[in-house]
């Protein structure tokens, strides 16, 4: 992996509102609750390996991987104001926001 | 609690390790070395880490930026370990963290994870209502302080840095380290003076 | 949630299902069953014959009734032998 990070910290980005289970067997790290949702970037945390590849022992190319931070009330419909959830998203599910 | 594994697992157990060994892919004492390398791994290593952090500015400079060589510098062997990441609590924002599609844990620095952290019920619900699961450990936390909760998906691996509890001023390492419990590491309750 | 909006299996994050389930503080080890087979992933994967990702796709495609039903190192157990199978280190005969 040569190229840069393509979002820095405190940028807006959204999650890909795409659901790769429902067209056959696959193995995806990002949970169901954050797709199509918008976060914003914590930090890049460096570049690892595509685990979709590796978990069908492809070639694996490496990928960026970002904390990303969410508000939890518009993903729950519920839940206190302010509280956040946090999650590991790899570039490739990444779109500008 | 957990049931105990039904027989035809044990059987399928002894069956596969047997026919792997026939084949020369694996031998019955590398496992039990491994597995008695597993077992060495205890909370207390990452107590240790939290209490220097706690009395030694250049360690928990250290151990926020690069928790795997914060690690090293205590002795453990991080070779081959997952990346640690280190969640800084603050007054005003606590980190509790879950993963919530499989059962993601550093497990270089406390060990196997405990039951109830790889249960449906926790991995469902730590991260929808925080504030209700905390509740179950008798930790409540003000409005004014927001739950951060970590959802540890990919390659790293997570563990809270606690505030330091009033009370504690002039104790030593080891005395600090005595508070810090698992469940503090992970973020569901508080280290008590 | 709309149908084709159902997380997979193992995608518990807000599940409804388990909304009013306390968390059971249990903090008993694991068996030497579970150690046996977590030694065991351990091995196949520094000898490169498995990725913990595998394990992860493997235990992810075990139909519904069972995932629930089984125990968590059994899940696992269930993941290994099936890709050892896959990857022909061990003959099929063993998963039966």
């Amino acid at each position: 992996m040569n190229a840069s990070p393509r979002f820095a910290a405190g940028a807006t980005v959204r999650v890909k509102d795409d659901w790769p289970e429902r067209r056959g067997p696959c193995h995806i790290r990002t949970p169901h609750y954050i797709r199509g949702r918008t976060g914003k970037v914590v930090r890049p945390l460096g570049a690892f390996p595509n685990p979709e590849d590796l978990a069908f022992a492809r070639p694996a190319p490496e990928r960026h991987l970002y904390h990303v931070l969410f508000e939890q009330p518009p993903i729950w419909n519920e839940g206190r104001p302010g509280d956040t959830v946090m999650v590991e998203v790899f570039e490739h599910w990444l779109e500008e926001a | 609690m957990a049931a105990p594994p039904r027989a035809e697992s044990l059987a399928l157990l002894e069956r596969l390790v047997a026919a792997l060994e026939a084949k020369g892919i694996v031998t019955e004492a590398e496992i039990a070395d491994r597995q008695a390398n597993t077992d060495k791994a205890s909370p207390e290593t990452g107590a240790r880490m939290v209490a220097k952090a706690w009395t030694d500015p250049a360690y928990r400079a250290l151990l926020l930026s690069d928790g795997k060589a914060a690690a090293e510098m205590m002795g453990v062997s991080m070779a081959g370990a997952p990346p640690l990441g280190v969640l800084e609590d603050t007054a005003t924002r606590h980190h509790l963290v879950v993963c919530t599609l499989c059962s993601c844990y550093p497990r270089a620095l406390l060990g196997y994870p405990p039951n109830w952290y790889k249960s449906f019920a926790y991995r469902s619900r730590a991260v929808r209502e925080p504030r209700a699961v905390l509740a179950e450990w008798g930790t409540m936390l003000p409005d004014s302080v927001e739950i951060r909760v970590v959802d540890s998906t990919a390659d790293f691996r997570w563990m809270v840095l606690p505030m330091r509890p009033a009370g504690t001023e002039g104790w030593d390492e080891a005395r600090l380290a005595s508070i810090v419990t698992r469940d503090a590491l992970v973020g569901v309750a508080l280290p008590k003076a | 949630m709309p149908d084709d909006h159902t997380p997979a299996i193992h995608d518990l994050g807000g599940l409804p299902r388990f909304h009013c389930t306390p968390v059971e503080h249990d903090e008993v080890p694991p068996d030497a069953f579970g150690k046996k087979v977590d030694a065991l992933r351990q091995v196949l994967a520094q000898k490169k014959l498995m990725t913990v990702d595998e394990l992860r796709r493997g235990i992810e495609s075990i139909p519904e009734g069972e995932y629930f039903a089984l125990g968590y190192y059994e899940r696992w157990l269930r993941s290994i032998a099936t890709l050892m199978v896959e990857k022909g280190h061990v003959a099929k005969e063993v998963l039966e």
